[in-house]
């Protein structure tokens, strides 16, 4: 089937079966591999990415589904060579250290503060609740998040 | 310790930002399923939905006819190479894929070749197995019962599932201050199966170039130096030789142990990729990783302990019943089948210790590994702590002046434990008190018997740990015969930026930036201007690899030394350059100046370039070193944690409140990465002391095989880690310093476990074993009479 879709402002089409799931065409069509795969069961959120602005675990989702929508993904996330405050945010607090869930983790996170722009602590917490992380006991996660928050509402983003 | 580089230069103590994030937060790290070559052919695999059964047929028609199957392998394939079986790293035996029968459920059965990912998946759904279902073993005490079914039936003199028999220490010993003992406490401890559930599964791409006769394997391995030596003895028969095969290790997501062994998906790959000269990628999912690779712990350990009427323990005693699984594939050094579990005499001064532990075969997956711990340490720790916690409560005596009472005393170090080994140095009532400082131990003493009035549930725990990491030193330590030393290679390159390579792989600790600031350190080259690299073995120096918080204790040591070595040539060619005797020169990070001329100096870089150009006749050009450092004693990390708990009476669902952590890992690389690696490790504590277990019914089918039910906590049930240090420098590091990465994994299950037992000693409860779920505690509780 021909798909239609645009991924960080850039339009793709590719002919794909209908079952490929949307991770393996954004990692293995598009070679965007940036966005992970870390489970079968759409718990571990590695292979989290934005629909339409939606945050989707793109392991659950058809790449067919994604027909004509607007994907954003972790490669999206830096314009014009300068980071987003969320990326800052991880680098800045030690938010991330094998790397593998960050970018499930950012873009969770870049939706959140779309919404929910001055969290709280709890708030941030539960926004990640669907995204694991092995490594950094989210403790800094969460402060990277706060970090962004802060520099956004200082009109950094 | 005092800093002694500037901020710019970012040597020891320094907080710089990790060299690793600018990729890692763009996503730009190069993980093995990034690796995409051209022509590459998909590995999938068929698994047992059988504990124990006979192989009976395998019919591979219906797969074939899959559109883009290229072949099904099985394990009569692969015995005409003689590549069915393998080694494991304890010297027992593994199938790579079985011939005659699958030893437990998820075990590889056959594997599916083919151009795309799913239809290898559709070609392995499609194989057809017949198979004739034996009598199943999963109880390891069952296993080790007369008239047991024998499960390891290739082993033609086998005639029962018992694997070994290791003891330590002196029983007679131990016996008599047992029978002299005022006080004694006994209990039976299970420290279930877990599993280090890496974000990122394991895998490989294996690539065979008939036109070099050359095998490179990008995989995510912890110990890519190993793993080709590996290869290369159990595949030089059919042409494997070790300058032909390179190992690559890229980044790694995650490993904690889970990425040392060999699992038979690297194998069959390789020879997939032998067989056709295609590149061969393997990728596992997440319930295969869960349910087949190697799992943690499982043993089942029966702890006794004595002391005198006054408190003062004098004795340990333990038993333990090791499931190994269908082999003993174990990751420990050779000499030790169950790893270093004799440190568990832990933090305090025992007079006499016995420890003795029986391995067993059941139909499980094979294992014994790590969870981010050095060998076995957790099981040893958990044992010491939530014993001495026991004997605290048995003689009503607060954990803590207990503790305080029983510690090994700092003038008492360098130590020898009951059970010979030689801690390098502690000081572990200096630990305790700063972490009750920290949370307030006395007004939560008082706030607990407030609410006991009141009929809440509140509970303190402490933990007391003391670890035992860096493997080690060479006169006990090896890996099938391989010396655990680890290395360094130093080029410093003529406008004085350097690289550096190392013999271990780094699967998120950090290691690029945390080496460059030992470099820094040692040579006053910024850490900004060393390349770090580890994990190709075509340019790595040969080292052993990371785990069992060894990078630092022995990779950083071997950095350390290499440095110096560079440092006494560089003296030598400043020497010449200012035209002084090299006793003349005072060194101080970053230059050489003449003593009482501190105007007349050199710097590294002014050195760095003239070894390529202006070098002293007859001295060789060039400032490199390379160091295989072998250590001469483990290093002894230890802390004191203390957890306040709630529990929910309704529901019986725990609650961590607060927990402090006050690790002391000797003199600290950077301080943020350390916090980090804490921060994790606690994480890795709450997990199985909560939540992760994974177990299996009366026949063999695994609990706990996905996400679904094997739960990984996420931010919600993860509290905010307390975290802060002493600082007690290891006196044969070369740095002072003692690793890091497990200490808190290893430390912190116990607290949580003594913080739920002492919030309900006063119902008569005396132990739980961990994961203590809900369900546990609730059925505790109404035992126990309490209704809400």
């Amino acid at each position: 089937m021909l798909v239609k879709l645009s991924v960080n402002g850039e339009k793709h089409e590719a002919n794909v079966e209908p079952r490929l799931l949307l991770v393996h065409m954004i990692r293995e069509v598009l070679r965007l591999t940036g966005t992970h795969i870390g489970c079968d069961t759409t718990h571990c959120g590695a292979c989290t990415i934005l629909v339409d602005g939606q945050p989707v675990k793109s392991c659950t989702m058809f790449a067919v589904q994604a027909q004509g929508k607007q994907l954003m993904t972790v490669e999206g996330l830096e314009q014009n060579g300068k980071l987003h405050p969320l990326q800052e945010g991880f680098m800045a607090e030690h938010g991330l250290q094998c790397g593998y869930c960050t970018p499930g983790m950012l873009m969770t996170s870049y939706a959140f503060l779309k919404k929910h722009p001055k969290p709280s602590e709890d708030d941030i917490r539960w926004a990640i609740s669907g995204n694991l992380c092995r490594c950094t006991g989210y403790v800094n996660i969460v402060k990277a998040v706060q970090h962004a928050a802060a520099a956004i509402s200082q009109g950094g983003a | 310790m005092a800093l002694r580089t500037s901020p710019e230069v970012g040597g020891m103590g320094h907080s710089i930002k990790r060299k690793e994030d600018p990729r890692f937060i763009r996503g730009k790290g190069t993980y093995v399923d990034d690796v995409q070559l051209p022509g590459m052919l998909y590995l999938d695999i068929v698994r047992s939905p059988h504990a124990h059964a006979k192989i009976v047929k395998i019919d591979a028609a219906k797969a074939m006819a899959v559109p883009g199957v290229l072949a099904v392998i099985t394990g009569q394939d692969l015995a005409k190479y003689n590549l069915h079986w393998m080694p494991t790293l304890m010297s027992d035996t593994q199938m790579v894929l079985p011939v005659e029968k699958v030893m437990y459920q998820a075990q590889e059965v056959a594997a599916v070749l083919a151009t795309s990912r799913y239809a290898a998946a559709d070609g392995a759904a499609a194989v057809e197995v017949q198979y004739d279902p034996l009598p199943v073993v999963v109880d390891p005490k069952k296993a080790l019962e007369p008239g047991a079914p024998v499960l390891r039936t290739d082993k033609k003199d086998k005639k029962d599932n018992h694997i070994w028999h290791w003891e330590w220490g002196d029983k007679g010993a131990t016996d008599r201050a047992f029978g002299e003992a005022a006080v004694t406490v006994k209990e039976d401890i299970y420290l279930p199966r877990i599993h280090v559930a890496s974000i990122e599964t394991c895998g490989c791409v294996a690539h065979f170039d008939r036109v070099n006769d050359k095998l490179t394997v990008w995989m995510t391995t912890q110990a890519p130096h190993a793993i080709r030596t590996v290869f290369a003895l159990v595949a030089g028969h059919v042409g494997l030789a070790e300058h032909k095969i390179r190992i690559i290790s890229p980044d790694i997501g995650g490993g904690f142990g889970g990425k040392v062994p060999v699992y038979p998906g690297y194998v069959i790959a390789v020879a997939a990729s032998v067989l056709t000269g295609k590149p061969v990628k393997w990728i596992e999912d997440r319930m295969e990783n869960l349910q087949a690779d190697s799992f943690a712990r499982d043993y089942h350990i029966t702890a006794e302990l004595a002391a005198k009427k006054d408190g003062t323990l004098t004795a340990l005693r333990i038993k333990t019943l090791a499931d190994h699984g269908y082999t003993d594939a174990a990751a420990n050094p050779s000499k030790f089948p169950a790893g270093l579990f004799h440190v568990c005499t832990g933090s305090y001064d025992l007079k006499a210790a016995h420890v003795e532990v029986d391995g067993a075969y059941t139909n499980k997956p094979p294992g014994g590994i790590a969870y981010r711990c050095s060998f076995r340490v957790t099981e040893a720790v958990h044992t010491i702590e939530r014993m001495v916690d026991l004997m605290a409560h048995q003689l009503n005596i607060d954990p803590a002046d207990f503790r305080m009472k029983n510690f090994v005393k700092p003038e008492q170090f360098p130590y020898k434990s009951a059970l010979g080994w030689e801690y390098d140095s502690g000081n572990y009532g200096g630990a305790l008190k700063k972490a009750m400082d920290t949370i307030g131990y006395a007004d939560l003493r008082r706030e607990q018997a407030e609410k006991r009035k009141r009929g809440q549930l509140m509970g303190i725990g402490i933990s007391s740990f003391t670890e035992i990491v860096g493997a080690g030193p060479s006169k006990h330590f090896d890996i099938l015969g391989l010396k655990m030393f680890d290395s360094c290679e130093i080029r410093v390159h003529p406008t004085g930026k350097a690289i550096a390579r190392f013999g271990t792989k780094s699967q998120g600790q950090g290691h690029e930036t945390t080496y460059a600031q030992i470099l820094a350190e040692e040579l006053g080259i910024p850490a900004q201007d060393i390349q770090v690299e580890e994990g190709d073995t075509d340019t790595a120096p040969y080292g052993l690899g990371t785990y069992a918080s060894r990078s630092t204790p022995v990779a950083g040591a071997a950095a350390a030394v290499a440095a110096r070595k560079v440092r006494d040539k560089a003296r030598k060619i400043a020497a010449y350059l200012l035209e002084v005797a090299e006793d003349d020169l005072v060194w101080e990070p970053g230059k050489f100046s003449v003593k009482g001329a501190p105007s007349k100096s050199k710097t590294i870089q002014d050195i760095a370039f003239a070894a390529y150009t202006n070098h002293p006749q007859g001295m060789e050009a060039g400032l490199e070193a390379v160091s295989y450092y072998d250590p001469p004693n483990l290093t002894y990390p230890f802390g004191s944690y203390i957890c306040v708990v709630d529990i929910d009476s309704g529901t019986g669902e725990v609650k961590v409140r607060r927990f402090v952590a006050i690790d002391d890992c000797g003199n600290i690389i950077n301080p943020m990465i350390v916090q980090g690696q804490v921060h994790g490790g606690l994480t890795m504590g709450l997990a199985p002391a909560l939540y992760e277990e994974i177990s299996y019914d009366e026949i063999g089918n695994v609990r706990g095989g996905s996400f679904i039910d094997y739960l990984v906590p996420t931010a919600v049930e993860t509290p905010k880690w307390e975290t802060g240090h002493t600082v007690t420098p290891s006196p044969h590091h070369p740095l002072g310093a003692k690793g890091v990465g497990e200490s808190a994994t290893v430390g912190a299950p116990a607290a949580i476990a003594n913080a739920v037992v002492d919030a309900l000693w006063y119902l008569g409860v005396r132990h739980i074993d961990i994961p203590i779920t809900p369900a546990k505690v609730w059925k505790l509780l109404r035992e126990k009479g309490v209704t809400e």
